[in-house]
């Protein structure tokens, strides 16, 4: 009762009027509402709708874990194999920070690919959402920037020879691919030099460009609105008060659910960071607990997991500038997606079997292609198996207008289906 | 495949040098099946006699200079004196690690390459490397050490652990399939008796397993920790989400 009077008698708090104040001069309760409290999503959301969250998470995890390594980390060719092993056995807490931005590195590719595999599930990429998708793919191609600039500096032999081995693929453009390696290096070898410019890159301007560009990818989410299983816009049924009728706010209610999946997800993470960081030698690599040697190439030069697909498409053609074409275009394949699929139907629930086989064989081929790219190419039977998996890989692209047109679909049902637990 | 048509010339003549090198140990073993090491990190007793083990016989020439003697003293539950009176041999101060008197330049002109810091090599090869390795050194008159190793063939390394183990000798036999059988059979007995020696590898394997990563133990009584933390605030977090979730139809 006194309460209600209390209101009554000052209608505003002295919270209320410090955000009334804020408002006048930022838009801050106008974003609220935007991007949270009316931002409405689909009611239907299943767990693949969590990685893009997830992916934030990551991003979250690897810029503060960054920050503090940055801090004890030696960009230089002498310093650096040891300044980590410090920061695993010296700095507090240095062993965990380490632990958490190694696996880190990993789990983003993880969350990544399974966020791309459920826009192509679900026709995310489609009309309006293309740029959508291409900012997307341009983070991704920023990841691995950051990746591969960030793997080098640990300094150890899987470090060196990695980036000697991704380097002097620029090699192959005809012309001017000799001087242009030579530019990356800065050197006539991966030296002091590439590691302090790689550390540039990796602390600086990469991360500055993925922080935008995840901000954008989520400006153009928030305009065209999120999609969902079903694949159908709930804008086009809206109640009388302009709301979508099977839409729900993105807080509280996708707040609380990604909550859990969150949780969930750094269950998995802590298993890794604490358990098994190496990860069996895919996520740290054993040869990389040697320090870099320039007279001394190990027997066996692999890329970390979340690149071998594309490494064994390399390897997979006799040509190392064929090779490195391929691998080139196995990523612009995946920017062209939304005008290569011709099917109106959005959510693989609707679509036809053609397009379930198709995506199934692309999926395996590319998941056969990171296990061949981590195998030795000395056995020939691992080629040829590339080579298979590489024209599988390929034919779900170029083939991909032609087979989507003529697709059988199933109908589209007017609104989302949801069964509430 | 790969690599040929990958590599830069200039690393390919640099490697051609290296080959030349006169006691350079050939990158790959023999493919030999690795025994199983069987050590217990957990095992501090183990440690200890590894530690002794590592300086007496090991530290002569390799260091493992990320190892500070303080903090081995605090995580092999030694005493500062046991530290310094049994482990310290080159080394003057406990917040120093583990280096060798030896200049680097000297031991690649004497072994034809400077003998590797042993700190990270049970992360680099793995505990059954070591342990394998340790116990597979037979006579080779071709060699300038006078042993080679099954583990690593053309190794430059000696048989330091000779008097313990007693020398061996690669014996060679052919099945009914025509398969190659390599044995080591001894030669000369050694002063500890076979298991004796088992146990003496597998300890010193049990301590670089250590300094590999001396942080193992605890990272893992962190993590239990850690996830049942996560599981009871999992367990809220879907709570939460249940009764938020539970009007929407």
């Amino acid at each position: 009762m006194n309460a209600a009077r209390a209101d009554a008698v000052a209608p505003a708090g002295r919270f209320a009027r410090f955000i009334a104040w804020v408002d006048a001069r930022f838009p801050l309760t106008k974003l609220i509402r935007e991007h949270a409290t009316e931002y409405y999503a689909a009611k239907n959301f299943n767990v693949w709708y969590v990685f893009g969250v997830l992916a934030i998470v990551v991003l979250g995890i690897q810029l503060i874990t960054g920050i503090w390594l940055t801090m004890s980390y030696k960009p230089a060719a002498t310093d650096a194999f040891a300044s980590v092993e410090y920061i695993m056995r010296d700095v507090n807490w240095g062993w965990l920070i380490r632990y958490m931005h190694s696996t880190g590195a990993s789990a983003f590719f993880i969350v990544v690919y399974l966020h791309m595999f459920r826009g192509m599930m679900y026709g995310s990429y489609k009309p309006p959402r293309e740029l959508l998708w291409i900012i997307g793919m341009l983070i991704y191609l920023a990841l691995m920037a950051e990746a591969f600039f960030g793997y080098l500096l640990p300094w150890g032999q899987m470090s060196y020879w990695g980036a000697q081995v991704i380097v002097s693929l620029f090699g192959a453009i005809p012309a001017i691919g000799d001087s242009l390696v030579e530019w990356i290096r800065g050197d006539y070898f991966i030296s002091d030099i590439t590691l302090n410019r790689f550390f540039a890159l990796h602390v600086v301007a990469v991360p500055l460009a993925l922080v935008l560009l995840v901000v954008v990818h989520i400006m153009a989410l928030h305009e065209t609105g999120s999609l969902n299983p079903d694949g159908i816009e709930i804008k086009e049924h809206k109640g009388p008060d302009g709301i979508p009728l099977d839409g729900i706010p993105f807080h509280p209610y996708y707040t609380a659910k990604d909550l859990v999946a969150i949780v969930v997800f750094l269950v998995f993470f802590s298993l890794v960071v604490f358990f098994a960081p190496e990860m069996g030698g895919y996520f740290l690599e054993h040869a990389n607990f040697e320090p870099a040697n320039m007279l001394k190439t190990p027997e066996h030069i692999a890329p970390v997991w979340y690149f071998t697909p594309f490494y064994a498409i390399l390897r997979a053609v006799p040509s190392k500038g064929l090779g490195a074409l391929l691998m080139l275009l196995a990523i612009v394949a995946l920017f062209l997606l939304p005008w290569l699929d011709r099917c109106k139907v959005k959510s693989i629930r609707y679509r036809g079997w053609i397009y379930k086989l198709a995506l199934a064989a692309f999926a395996i081929s590319f998941v056969a292609l990171g296990y061949l790219g981590l195998q030795p190419a000395t056995e020939k039977v691992f080629v040829y198996a590339a080579r298979v998996f590489t024209a599988i890989y390929f034919a779900f692209f170029v083939f991909m207008p032609i087979y989507t047109r003529y697709e059988k679909t199933k109908p589209v049902p007017e609104r989302v289906v949801y069964h509430a637990e | 495949m790969s690599l040929e048509k990958l590599k830069f010339p200039a690393a390919s003549a640099v490697l051609v040098l290296v080959m030349g090198a006169p006691l350079a140990a050939s990158a790959a073993g023999d493919g030999i099946a690795l025994e199983h090491a069987g050590n217990d990190v957990g095992n501090v007793a183990s440690l200890q006699r590894g530690a002794r083990n590592f300086v007496n016989y090991c530290m002569g020439c390799h260091s493992a200079k990320y190892v500070r003697f303080n903090r081995l003293a605090k995580d092999l539950q030694l005493s500062e004196d046991q530290v310094i009176d049994n482990l310290m041999f080159a080394a003057e101060k406990l917040h120093e690690t583990m280096q060798v008197a030896m200049p680097p330049e000297d031991a690649a002109r004497w072994f034809g390459r400077a003998p590797p810091d042993l700190t990270l090599m049970a992360r680099a090869r793995g505990t059954d490397y070591i342990y394998t390795f340790l116990k597979s050194f037979y006579l080779d008159d071709s060699r300038p050490t006078g042993v080679n190793n099954l583990v690593l063939a053309g190794a430059s390394m000696p048989h330091v652990l000779w008097e313990l183990q007693g020398l061996q000798r690669k014996t060679v036999e052919q099945d009914e399939a025509g398969h190659e059988h390599i044995r080591l059979e001894p030669v000369t007995e050694g002063s500890l008796t076979p298991e004796e020696y088992d146990q003496f590898v597998r300890d010193l394997v049990n301590f670089l397993d250590y300094t590999a990563e001396p942080m193992q133990l605890e990272r893992q009584r962190l993590g239990f920790w850690v996830l049942l933390y996560l599981l009871v605030f999992g367990l809220f977090a879907y709570l939460l989400k249940a009764e938020i979730w539970k009007d929407v139809k």
